[in-house]
């Protein structure tokens, strides 16, 4: 199938007129010739018509959650209630420049600081910063809050965070960027963390430990009591990586496991889109410990009256230009408001009862659960290993073979340490027929693998693309569409 | 309950499925102590009119001012098509295209946008977003560290014209890593001076940052940073506001080494301050430095042309501590929003927006400095915006014009204490030649009364 791209429609001098201004003006004569281009920016010439057409076309060769189950394991792909993008598209709330006087939004502040305070609630903590702008950054926000809090204390020699090996990638990375040596423990055969792993990486150069909790293994940290006490008083902070709260949220508060900071992945629990990869946020929540290292600026309120607070001393310092991803934020507001207290464990409930609903039918069709003996909370673990070894069909063969069946793919090949693995997330907003659904096909894919595997291995067959060479892409990357970069000199022929 | 689509009859039938007589039950594993019998203290449910008649009242209260602000966030026209189009199902609720074969067409567009990205500044190419401005900064700055092979300096020259917020959040990301940024002040002319850091402060830097036109409105000599930077070893770093490079000569043609910027001004609301979108161009040589995502064009087992994310060994979910960052979420949607901009208006769009924005607020600032006690801060060209001295504290003028439902511009004087009391002003192609003429009158009656 071959698809133009927006360069190839373009024809030069054709433009959407009603876009830009109308009148002609001039070169500026005030602005030295040697800095105004000689030739117009290298832009694609369309009409209105061309690029609503193009790019509606386009949107139709995605997935998304309006269209298709999403049961991508770590990622909470529910449904984005619609009320959240109208009312957060209020022109009140979006036409406020950053620079207006906190006393011309308090009704932009009200409902971030109401943001605020509900998420202290559901997290257990004492504080919550809406900066980050996803969770990597919330994360980093954690981390780097750790450091300033040990060096506040005059406790220098910590330079270690605790990662283990099944944690999400942002978790190292983040690590790294804040200048601390990541070590990994290991993860014990039932799933939890090995505590003697957990005693020989802790000593006094431990500045703290990330985990997600349920893991990314999918269940639940039973020792998490015990690890917080441990790491407590070997003097370190607990991080919580709040990637899988969906799990937890109103029935058990990060707060309450013991932990100093949390990061909120508002994109993954709090329902705000993933828009094909961001904007997310990533508010953070800390003990009253560490609340005066948190990142600037955060709402406050005084006597009916709301602020944005800019000045903190001992703050680790800004994150984002401005006051963090606020359209986004005001979506997570929309929804916990529609949410509200009763609604909040209701959504932990069906999201748990989803996942092990899914995982029992699925082991009943003979599929290999990760960790049989274990409860499953939002998610789980399947191996494909006996499958793969039987008939060659690997977990990503599978996980194309399910977009023909017109589900998204589950997480492949993570967390790391189960082999052919597909880690399942349905969410509490896939009913139950879809997750019927989703076994039918499963359990179709998995007998057409028996029966004929060089078909699931070659899949998909009935998406826009047959499967891309990926190897080629790394090779010789090909990022821009290098005819639209060169010169279109000479080409004025008004429309 | 909203958004759960169960029937009781279906939980009680899964419930029995799994042996389980409550949804308690599927708890056990976690500690009894852990488990609330009680919710947290959240305000209770709403329905879509009930949330709506809170969020539209609090929406009316936000008093709306006539913009003269910039300083990194500014009030364009945003063409209807864009929020339609990029608030398509398809758009809106989909992942990161990890699965290309589900995504061709997020993953085509990124590509159309970082070609748009590329053809814009004059480099050779552009990743799939940062979070804003500020960050891509900052990533911008992690990156020379790591191109520049022959510098061990581990710092930064970076102009004090660069916006400030931008430099305070690359010190709170680069301080981590011990990576140290140095400023250079300005000069007569409001521009950076460079030469004084090398004189002052010895050494070598990884690059030299620089933004174009800069946070003061004022356009640096790019050539002459170039010209430093052969010289001294460094990467020439330059920040820039997309719409000016409608009209202005682009930094690739200056010999940027990376390109960052604020995308906020193609097609995305203010929206008090985000969510926006971070720029992030380079020279092709130093794309495995690159953070961030990047789509690429390849073919698939048929032959035909398909796109798909590419050298993501530079990323954190296959390099994980030695990642070239920790970014995974990105602004996605901002990037549809800004794709669809750069579209809709092509090159001679820019450029008029460009010039139209050049024109009012050249007519703004005569208008204003033509008041007793208001003069322009440098005389020099500028971009879009301004920076006036004013005889008296900015803050209470400000003030006042707020009453008079006016944002007439940021105070930077705490941030420029060399400055005096300055304003920072700036007119887009929203305004009109009324509104300019609005402006300074009521600047004036301030005046007058105090």
């Amino acid at each position: 199938m071959t698809r133009r791209l927006i360069f190839e429609v373009s024809r030069p001098g054709r433009r959407a007129r009603a876009q830009a201004p109308a009148a002609e003006s001039a070169a500026p004569a005030d602005l030295p010739a040697a800095l105004i281009r000689d030739r117009e920016a290298l832009l694609p010439a369309v009409s209105e018509l061309d690029v609503v057409r193009h790019y509606t076309r386009l949107s139709q060769l995605n997935f998304s959650i309006d269209t298709n189950s999403y049961p991508l394991g770590s990622c909470t792909m529910k449904y984005n209630p619609r009320a959240c993008h109208r009312l957060a598209s209020l022109p009140g709330f979006l036409d406020v420049h950053p620079a207006a006087p906190d006393a011309s939004v308090q009704g932009l502040l009200e409902c971030l600081h109401e943001l605020q305070e509900m998420l202290a609630a559901v997290t257990g903590m004492e504080a919550i910063t809406l900066a980050p702008m996803a969770g990597a950054q919330g994360e980093f926000a954690g981390v780097a809050m750790f450091k300033a809090y040990h060096q506040a204390r005059g406790d220098h020699g910590r330079d270690e965070i605790i990662v283990p090996d099944a944690a999400h990638g942002t978790n190292p990375a983040t690590a790294a960027m804040c200048g601390l040596k990541v070590r990994e423990i290991a993860t014990g055969k039932d799933g939890d963390i090995e505590l003697a792993a957990l005693d020989e990486a802790l000593g006094p150069r431990t500045a703290g430990i990330m985990l997600t909790n349920p893991s990314t293994l999918g269940v639940f940290e039973r020792h998490i009591l015990e690890i917080s006490r441990r790491v407590h008083a070997a003097g370190g902070l607990l991080y919580y990586d709040g990637a899988n709260l969906n799990a937890l949220l109103g029935r058990v508060l990060p707060g309450d496991m013991g932990f100093d900071a949390v990061h909120l992945n508002l994109h993954k629990t709090f329902s705000t889109p993933h828009g094909g990869g961001g904007p997310g946020a990533g508010a953070v929540g800390v003990a009253s410990s560490l609340k005066p290292f948190l990142p600037v600026p955060y709402v406050e309120q005084a006597e009916g009256t709301y602020r944005w607070r800019t000045d903190s001393p001992d703050s680790i310092g800004k994150l984002a230009a401005n006051g963090g991803n606020i359209g986004v934020l005001l979506r997570a507001w929309v929804y916990l408001r529609m949410l509200g207290r009763e609604g909040l464990q209701r959504v932990a409930d069906h999201a748990v009862l989803n996942a092990n609903y899914l995982a029992f039918r699925l082991a009943e069709e003979g599929f290999d659960l990760a960790y049989p003996e274990r409860r499953a909370g939002h998610e789980f673990v399947i191996s494909l290993k006996r499958l793969r070894d039987r008939t060659g069909v690997t977990a990503a063969d599978f996980a194309k073979a399910m977009l023909d069946e017109g589900f998204h793919a589950p997480t492949v090949y993570f967390p790391l340490l189960v082999p052919e693995c597909l880690l399942i997330e349905p969410t509490e907003t896939e009913s139950p027929e879809a997750l019927d659904a989703l076994i039918e096909a499963m359990v179709r894919i998995r007998d057409a693998a028996l029966s004929d595997p060089e078909a699931v291995r070659s899949a998909p067959h009935r998406m826009p693309i047959q499967r891309p060479d990926e190897v080629l892409a790394a090779r010789k990357p090909d990022l821009a569409h290098a005819p639209a970069l060169r010169s279109r000199a000479g080409s004025s022929d008004e429309a | 309950m909203p958004f759960v689509p169960h029937t009781s009859s279906q939980v009680q039938d899964m419930l029995r499925r799994l042996g389980a007589r409550s949804v308690a039950d599927l708890y056990d594993e976690i500690p009894e102590s852990l488990l609330r019998k009680e919710p947290p203290g959240i305000p209770s449910g709403l329905d879509e009119a009930g949330i709506g008649r809170i969020a539209r009242q609090r929406a009316a209260s936000n008093t709306p001012l006539l913009c003269f602000a910039g300083g990194g966030a500014y009030e364009h026209h945003i063409p209807a098509a864009i929020w339609d189009i990029a608030s398509r199902g398809e758009f809106y609720s989909n992942y990161t295209p990890y699965q290309p074969e589900a995504a061709q067409g997020s993953l085509q567009l990124t590509y159309e946008y970082q070609t748009m990205i590329a053809g814009l500044t004059g480099m050779d190419v552009a990743n799939a977003s940062l979070y804003d401005g500020a960050t891509a900064f900052a990533e911008a700055c992690l990156m020379a560290v790591r191109c520049n092979k022959k510098s061990d300096a581990r710092r930064i020259a970076v102009a004090r014209s660069l916006h400030p917020a931008w430099r305070a959040v690359a010190r709170t990301l680069l301080n981590g890593q011990g990576i140290e940024l140095v400023e250079a002040p300005l000069d007569d002319s409001g521009r950076a001076d460079f030469n004084h850091v090398y004189e002052n402060v010895g050494g070598g830097f990884d690059a030299i940052a620089v933004a174009a036109p800069n946070y003061l409105g004022g356009m640096p000599d790019l050539e002459a940073w170039r010209a430093l930077a052969d010289r001294e070893g460094a990467l020439l770093v330059v920040g820039i506001n997309p719409v000016s490079l409608g009209l202005l000569r682009p930094p690739g043609e200056f010999g940027a080494d990376i390109v960052c910027g604020e995308g906020q001004p193609l097609g995305i609301p203010m929206s008090g301050g985000g969510p926006y979108l971070g720029l992030l161009a380079c020279k092709s040589r130093y794309i495995r430095q690159m953070p961030g995502r990047l789509a690429g064009r390849t073919v698939d087992a048929a032959g035909d042309t398909a796109y798909v994310l590419t050298l993501q060994a530079r990323e954190q979910h296959i390099r994980r501590s030695r990642a070239t960052s920790n970014i995974c979420t990105n602004q996605g949607l901002m990037v549809v929003a800004a794709t669809l901009y750069m579209a809709l208006l092509g090159g001679e769009g820019m450029r008029r927006v460009a010039s139209a924005c050049h024109a009012r607020t050249a007519q703004l600032v005569e208008a204003l400095t033509a008041i007793g006690g208001v003069r322009r801060a440098f005389d020099a060209p500028f971009f879009h915006e301004d920076v006036l001295c004013l005889d008296r504290p900015v803050a209470p003028v400000l003030a006042a014009l707020a009453k008079q439902g006016i944002l007439g511009g940021i105070d930077i004087s705490s941030e420029y204490p060399e400055l005096g009391n300055a304003l920072l002003v700036c007119a887009t192609e929203m305004r009109t030649e009324d509104d300019v003429l609005r402006y300074a009158r009521a600047l004036r009656e301030i005046y007058r009364l105090t």
